[in-house]
């Protein structure tokens, strides 16, 4: 190792590694990421794979960022918009559709149209949601205590935690615990009848996870639908404008100009650990880097089984990393298009045809999509979750054209026969193209170029394990103080000055930001400089 | 004391049944953890159960004859490293089994606010897990959700192995190997030892303890309503009416009946608050298990197995299990069925004439809203698959068969007055359990009608045959 010694190396630039790197810089630190992409940004990307289009290639919608850290980074000045889109078509197994029109009364009209009762329960349901979702809000820019520890810090939060669920009162803490616990069909089964308005609603309930609407735990990941905000806008969804990739180039701008070093195609080959301390990096080109301290963006299987030497873990992390549970289960299909998809069914409205587009009926059609997962095959019949961006932002797509994103659940990392093939990866990607033509006659004809990513494309190229789009599952043990094992919870990793800022820690996937923000608070708590990390704000509804 | 029950017989689920001329059998086939301290306390030794606390030794079949077996902490028929690893994963989970052990038999208080000298149970729970250690405390947090598949794919190697040590965190419950949140606890609760013996005993020891303690038991006498009077403090309950119309008058009516069956049919959701009945309603209580009794003119045989003395399971993977399930998930039935098999004439010659046998099997999973309902086909189609399943195991045994009966959970409903012919009275999920069984308002026995208290399965600690339902209500009552 030659040459200067940085204060931190990020290995791994993602939106969460270029966040801590953001906050460690603006706390004056010297600090270097190191990317093995010739791009920033992870699964937060914008690229142009075909020549005219620049699209999100993984990560497609924003929602969760957390607006302190948007406003605190001043991410709008480095080139962040975030476009809010509205309206969604949901298209039932038998011809009927399901269409969530922005204007309020519309959307009570039409949901009336399908079961009356229904319509009466969504309020209840909407209310109910909220509050489930402003009681994690509270907790996303905060660290996880310990309940095994007596210090201060831990036991002051684990009150926190406790005073949160105390003020709730008995019986809402109760339906909080139901919540958490059951599944989402279970829970829909409280509120709605209908089939279709139920598989409309559930659909959140299995995005990047490797469970069924049908599984225990799967209701908590509903709260997908309301946790987040665009600027404010609670529940909202949006997209940023230019790609999930604005989101990383704004992130990483901010960071430069706070005075950090972003490396691309430096790739690591392993975190060097000397005398028990993590002391810098060796990248795959032969360099080395060395540092104060060492943050890993990678998840944490792979940090701890890829790029990491089993000799330099305590005992027992190997295996707790072996046995993290970070399962690839969805898929996604990009559609470069000639024009805009027409659909049977639904009139010509500036909203809906173009926002969203939900293509499956029931919870039992997600269900058995979720079987075939199971049975190491990806479905004949796939749940299929759409947005159009470019019916909202002019600059993904050359004027008059269009770019379909296309997000399917489930899609095994391997196929029961072996790896996936090519000749597999294109019969994947046409029951998609098969699904979607059956709605909209004639889309096939306005396909100018498709990419179609399963897991292992995930793998291959953002370096997410089998793929799995929150860096590890989203189920009570792997979350809050669980996450990513039970006693490292804390950011700090088993290694002295080795930490870990991604998803696979709390509060875990979705591009919030939020695990690279507390990761450096933790970080500048142990280095004792000031913090530079935003509390978060939201709103007692 | 009065005791009013519906059959002829006592015993509810373990009570014995005579299905054939001479074979009889209960629903619930063995009795493996019920509490020493109840059995102590109720003298059941002095009254006929003699409680070996030795359960049946579980068999992991497989067709070719090459059998797991597990007795105690260990195991039999698997590769080295599993039959290593398994005395340390037992020894693991039985620490944690102990410690959550004395809560079992405590009323497990509300978390109120107002009540926070309750909440000292809660803290000797932490207390008592903080106390195993903080890496075993951590390893406790978590495990507690964890699906059962994901637990022992950590431990193990061996397919048989693993689907065996699932059963016993599914059986009876609507999941398989690869749901979460609900397995792990009932798989504690079923570790945490006990008295093992034969169910039709263990009966009649309790009925003889009752009687001997002055309690009065009448059979056949189906309770139609709750008796509810208002009087200056609110509704009351001040006895039942049967069936027949008798009245009969009590200061407190304790139910060991489901709480749906309880609220809903004889209480009647007129005397209750609109909330309190939209919980009871909406409790989750769809039985899925199906009960397959077999009469036979002898022993049968399995492949590899000298004796057909255990707990015998057909799940030779966990996939067998899962996929089993997932036809019940859609209200369809499997036609490979995964199940569970005892001979208890084996222990209790009396269950069949001279020399024949009884044949026991808990069939998964059958769910009880069947598509198109439980018909005679779709029954018969259920017995066939799951006696074709048995003789792959057990070859001569089509044989062997006198009579067999298929008890379907719509039948167990019927039958029982059990809703949703569930054994747990309602599932076993993190949510209907503690404090929450079966909602909150009654999971401290008492329920919002005064006067009127539960002790059945679905009441905290739960199912199986354990007694602590009833001794818990007992104490509430007494206090």
């Amino acid at each position: 190792m030659s040459g200067k010694t940085y204060d931190a190396i990020i290995v791994g630039g993602g939106h969460n590694g270029l966040t801590t790197a953001a906050y460690l810089a603006k706390a004056g630190l010297d600090v270097v990421v190191v990317e093995k992409n010739a791009f920033v940004g992870g699964a937060a990307v914008s690229l142009e794979l075909h020549q005219g289009w620049v699209y999100s290639n993984c990560s497609y919608v924003c929602s969760m960022m957390r607006q302190s850290i948007h406003r605190d980074l001043d991410l709008t000045r480095h080139g962040l918009i975030l476009v809010p889109y509205l309206g969604t078509v949901n298209f039932g197994d038998d011809g009927q559709t399901l269409i969530d029109y922005p204007n309020e009364e519309a959307a009570h009209l039409e949901l009336k149209r399908h079961s009356p009762h229904d319509a009466d329960s969504m309020h209840r349901f909407q209310a109910d949601l909220g509050r489930y979702a402003q009681f994690i809000r509270k907790t996303l820019l905060r660290t996880p205590p310990d309940p095994t520890s007596i210090r201060p810090r831990d036991i002051r939060e684990l009150l926190f935690l406790g005073k949160q669920i105390w003020s709730l009162g008995e019986r809402e803490m109760y339906e909080y615990v139901r919540f958490f616990t059951m599944s989402a069909a279970d829970f829909l089964e409280d509120y709605f009848e209908n089939d279709l308005i139920k598989a409309a609603m559930a659909s959140p309930g299995i995005i990047g996870t490797a469970l069924g609407v049908y599984s225990p735990g799967s209701a908590y990941i509903l709260l997908h639908h309301v946790m987040g905000d665009v600027d404010g806008n609670i529940g909202a969804w949006g997209l940023a404008r230019g790609g999930m990739g604005a989101i990383s180039e704004a992130i990483a701008s901010a960071a430069r100009e706070h005075g950090a070093e972003i490396r691309t195609d430096a790739g690591v080959a392993q975190i060097l650990v000397k005398e028990g301390k993590a002391a810098g990096v060796a990248l795959e080109n032969g360099d080395e880097l060395s540092a104060r301290i060492v943050v890993s963006n990678l998840d944490a299987k792979r940090t701890f089984t890829r790029v990491m030497d089993k000799k330099d873990l305590p005992p027992g992390i190997y295996e707790k990393a072996k046995n993290f549970k970070i399962r690839g289960s969805s898929g996604k299909v990009n559609i470069a298009l000639d024009g805009l998809p027409r659909f049977t069914g639904v009139p010509d409205n500036r909203y809906i045809n173009r926002g969203g587009q939900g293509f499956t009926g029931s919870l039992e059609t997600m269900e058995r999509a979720y079987d075939c997962w199971k049975h190491g095959r990806w479905s004949e019949d796939p749940f299929v979750e759409s947005v159009i961006p470019s019916a909202w932002d002019p600059t993904v797509a050359p004027p008059g054209k269009h770019w379909m994103s296309n997000f399917v659940q489930y899609c095994p990392p391997r196929l029961a026969e072996g790896p996936w093939t090519p000749e597999e990866r294109d019969a994947f990607g046409q029951a998609v193209v098969d699904k979607i033509e059956r709605y909209s006659p004639g889309f096939k004809d306005l396909i100018v170029h498709m990419e179609i990513r399963t897991p292992h494309e995930l793998e291959q190229e953002v370096g997410l394990t089998e793929g799995n789009i929150f860096q590890g599952e989203l189920t009570i043990d792997q979350l809050l103080f669980n996450r990513p094992f039970p006693g490292y919870a804390q950011y700090r990793m088993p290694v002295r000055n080795l930490y870990m800022c991604g998803s696979s820690t709390h509060p875990g996937g979705g591009v919030s930001s939020a695990c690279g923000a507390n990761a450096a608070r933790e970080i500048l708590m142990d280095l004792k400089r000031p913090n530079t990390v935003p509390e978060d704000d939201f709103y007692d509804e | 004391m009065l005791v009013l029950e519906s059959a002829d017989t006592v015993g509810g689920l373990a009570g014995s049944r005579e299905f054939h001329d001479g074979f009889n059998v209960p629903v619930a086939h063995s009795v493996n953890h019920f509490s020493q301290k109840i059995a102590n306390d109720l003298d059941l030794a002095k009254h006929g159960f003699p409680a070996s606390g030795k359960s049946l030794p579980a068999i992991g079949l497989s067709a070719d004859g090459s059998h797991v077996v597990v007795q105690g902490n260990q195991v039999l028929g698997v590769d080295t490293s599993d039959a290593e690893a398994f005395p340390r994963f037992m020894a693991q989970m039985q620490r944690f089994a102990t410690a959550l052990k004395p809560f079992w038999l405590k009323t497990i208080p509300r978390a109120a606010p107002g009540k926070l000298l309750d909440m000292a149970t809660f803290a000797r729970i932490g207390l008592k897990l903080r106390l195993l250690g903080k890496e075993e405390m951590r390893e406790f947090m978590r495990i507690a959700t964890l699906p059962a598949r994901d637990l022992v794919d950590e431990k193990f190697e061996d397919e048989r192995l693993k689907a065996m040590l699932c059963w016993d965190g599914l059986i009876g419950s609507k999941m398989a190997p690869r749901s979460p949140n609900n397995a792990i606890l009932p798989m504690l609760y079923r570790m945490s030892g006990g008295c093992a013996g034969e169910p039709c005993q263990l009966i009649e020891a309790l009925h003889a303890s009752a009687r001997a303690a002055g309690a009065e038991i009448r059979t056949g006498a189906t309770v139609d309503r709750v008796l509810v009077r208002a009087d200056q403090e609110g509704l009351r309950a001040h006895g039942v009416i049967l069936a027949g119309g008798e009245q009969i008058e009590a200061d407190r009516v304790i139910s060991s009946a489901d709480p749906q069956t309880t609220f809903i049919r004889l209480v009647g959701i007129e005397h209750l608050e609109i909330q309190f009945t939209n919980r009871i309603r909406r409790l989750r209580s769809d039985g899925q298990v199906a009960k397959l009794h077999l009469a036979l003119s002898g022993l049968p045989e399995f492949t590899g197995l000298n004796q057909p003395n255990g707990r015998m399971l057909i799940a030779p993977e966990m996939d067998a299990i899962e996929f089993a399930f997932d036809h019940a998930k859609y209200g369809e039935c499997t036609t490979s069925p995964v199940m569970e098999i005892v001979i208890p004439s084996l222990a209790d010659s009396s269950l069949a004439p001279e020399g024949q046998h009884v044949l026991s099997a808990h069939v998964m999973y059958a769910p009880y809203r069947l598509k198109g309902g439980w018909s005679d086909a779709a029954c018969e189609t259920l017995r066939e698959n799951a006696i074709d399943t048995i003789a792959r195991y057990a070859p001569g045994i089509r044989e062997l068969i006198k009579h067999s009966e298929l008890l379907t959970p719509a039948d167990l409903e019927r039958r029982y007055h059990l809703t949703g012919g569930h054994w747990h009275h309602t599932e076993y999920a993190l949510d209907q359990l503690l404090m929450m069984r079966p909602t909150y308002e009654a999971a401290q026995y008492s329920t919002p009608l005064p006067g009127l208290y539960l002790c059945g399965a679905g009441c905290h600690p739960g199912g199986d045959l354990t007694g602590g339902p009833g001794h818990n209500a007992a104490q509430e009552i007494l206090r």
